[in-house]
């Protein structure tokens, strides 16, 4: 399955042929894709800013943001800039430095994160061997930043929307993580990349959906709810807790609990079409497309065309599930704390254990199906 | 040196820097909030330690098991009961600073010694395991240490059931050190919704 654009291994050959050694060419290389991810991320962010507003003002019967840019797709720019400028408060008797550091914690492993999305056989940043247990590891660190800006706020409010924030995110990491384990097992591996092929033999057919349904629905609960979306949006309930933790926050603090929930939104979209949906993976096997054109699967226009088609599919995908995402926001009520721990402890971690049970059983008996 | 080693070594330097100063300040802080969150920095510059070693698997389960889930509980704990209080003075302050200090400083020296006696280097360090340690330690724990597995999980389902008995005493009869039935009255009031009969 080795075939695909190495872009870091031409970049490297290209930067030798000026006569600089392996080193410094690492060294230049390094830079670029984090630079690359974290301008992915952030316009990922403005698309979907832009999508929400659409999509609630459609499902309002509105019109929506119309006249920054041509359908108001300027918009969120607008909005980023605005936040930018800002005065940047700090309550006079709130915590300056917990105060500060909270939104940084909340951001920075979302986005740390990123590191093991792949959008091609080779276009991701990391190829690490924990793979998606990364992120489960960095997900767990969220809390934290949440639990300290709330009680940082020195506000009421605030504080009860962190502690809402971290019980949730502790109750729904652990389904979560049994269903992600589902997949593993299935697997053989933690990377991202051995999941995605491993979904690619057959096109649409061999998605993990088809084998993981209830590890999908679970995985897409659990997804909504440490993304803190409505009908899971709790820590920030309006109507009860003001704005939850983000209540004393303005500026570009608040900036980065938005950017952090949007950037978390995505990056879960990302992975569940990774997890389940095939990944970078075309409905139709790439190899059946070679084959019908009479190329060889190594021949430069069928890389080229791979991985742009690996792009395109990843993001129409996460996106895709973005959308419904917004769908679902704007459609239904918010459940209640004790309806939420419920779902979580005794519905969820229940289901997600039997599936687990399930696929192990199914392993062992259909290796050929379930990964041998 | 070459790049990687010196990248490497400042990486160690920090992280060593961080988790003593860390370590001092979760002791020797008066706030204990601090001392919680300053808590999960020693935690994560750990498992910073762990990927310096090539051990990415230990890193991310340290950070899983240790911030996201034990730092994250005792900030919660503290959060939950944080009262604006001046604790009591404790009597004989002074001889039980002398006695935990004496404890600490055996359990330093033991580690001392077996940090010298102990042979770290690896006999071929090209041997090392990196990224199939996941699988490793997979083995491992079903088969040589099977029985010390089972034995922590058999120890993690007590101290839940005990947590259980602690939390749900309305769920008893008698109450559990005194032995006197349970006033459910006092445990589990009946809540009257606020909007309701009041017209």
């Amino acid at each position: 399955m080795e075939y695909g654009l190495d872009l870091e291994y031409s970049f490297n050959e290209f930067l030798k042929g000026f006569g600089l050694s392996s080193e410094i060419a690492h060294i230049l290389w390094l830079p670029l894709p984090m630079l690359l991810v974290l301008v992915a991320a952030v316009v990922g962010v403005l698309v979907t800013v832009w999508l929400e507003r659409k999509i609630s003002a459609a499902a309002q019967q509105r019109i929506g943001p119309e006249y920054a840019g041509a359908l108001g797709v300027l918009q969120p720019i607008a909005d980023g800039l605005k936040l930018l400028v800002k005065e940047d408060i700090i309550p006079a008797k709130a915590d300056g430095i917990l105060f500060t550091a909270g939104p940084i914690l909340v951001l920075v492993p979302v986005i740390l994160s990123w590191l093991i999305v792949p959008f091609g056989q080779n276009l991701l940043i990391s190829n690490v061997g924990i793979g998606i247990f990364l992120w489960i590891a960095l997900s767990s660190i969220q809390p934290i930043g949440l639990l300290m800006s709330g009680y940082a706020s020195n506000n009421k409010y605030s504080l009860l929307g962190g502690l809402r924030a971290a019980a949730q995110s502790i109750s729904y990491e652990i389904p979560l993580a049994l269903s992600v384990l589902a997949i593993v097992l299935m697997t053989n591996s933690l990377s991202t990349i051995d999941i995605v092929n491993q979904q690619s033999s057959a096109g649409i057919l061999s998605w993990n959906i088809w084998r993981q349904p209830v590890g999908f629905i679970v995985f897409w609960i659990c997804a909504l709810a440490e993304c803190e979306r409505l009908p899971f949006d709790l820590p920030e309930a309006e109507e009860e807790l003001v704005a939850g933790y983000q209540t004393e926050y303005a500026g570009m603090k608040f900036a980065l609990f938005y950017l952090g929930s949007y950037i978390n939104l995505i990056l879960s979209a990302l992975l569940v079409s990774i997890l389940y949906l095939g990944g970078w993976g075309f409905p139709i096997p790439v190899e059946l497309i070679a084959k019908f054109l009479n190329l060889p699967i190594n021949a430069p226009f069928i890389q080229i065309f791979t991985a742009s088609i690996g792009i395109v599919m990843t993001i129409l995908k996460a996106y895709l599930l973005v959308f419904i995402a917004i769908l679902l926001r704007w459609t239904t009520p918010r459940v209640r704390i004790d309806q939420l721990l419920d779902l979580g402890w005794k519905f969820l971690l229940p289901i997600s254990l039997a599936n687990l049970l399930i696929t192990a059983g199914l392993k062992l008996a259909f290796p050929q199906f379930f990964g041998g | 040196m070459s790049i990687a080693i010196t990248t490497q070594f400042i990486c160690f330097t920090v992280l060593s820097l961080v988790i003593l100063v860390g370590a001092l300040g979760v002791v020797l802080l008066e706030s204990i909030v601090y001392s919680a969150f300053l808590l999960g920095g020693v935690f994560m510059s750990v498992a910073g330690l762990y990927l310096l070693l090539n051990a990415s698997f230990v890193a991310a389960a340290q950070v899983l098991v240790y911030v996201g889930a034990v730092n994250v509980l005792i900030i919660f704990a503290i959060m939950l009961v944080n009262k604006k209080e001046d604790l009591k003075p404790i009597n004989n302050i002074n001889s039980r600073r002398i006695i935990s200090t004496s404890i600490c400083l055996t359990l330093l020296s033991l580690l001392i010694r077996v940090d010298l006696t102990n042979v770290w280097s690896l006999s071929n360090p090209l041997n090392s395991v990196g990224e199939e340690s996941t699988i490793r330690i997979g083995e491992h724990l079903f088969s040589d240490y099977l029985l010390p597995f089972e034995v922590a999980s058999v120890l993690l389902l007590m101290a839940m059931i005990g947590a259980i008995v602690l939390a749900r005493r309305d769920v008893m009869s008698k109450d559990i050190s005194t032995g006197l039935p349970v006033d459910q009255e006092l445990i589990e009031k009946s809540s009257e919704p606020l909007l309701t009969n009041k017209s």
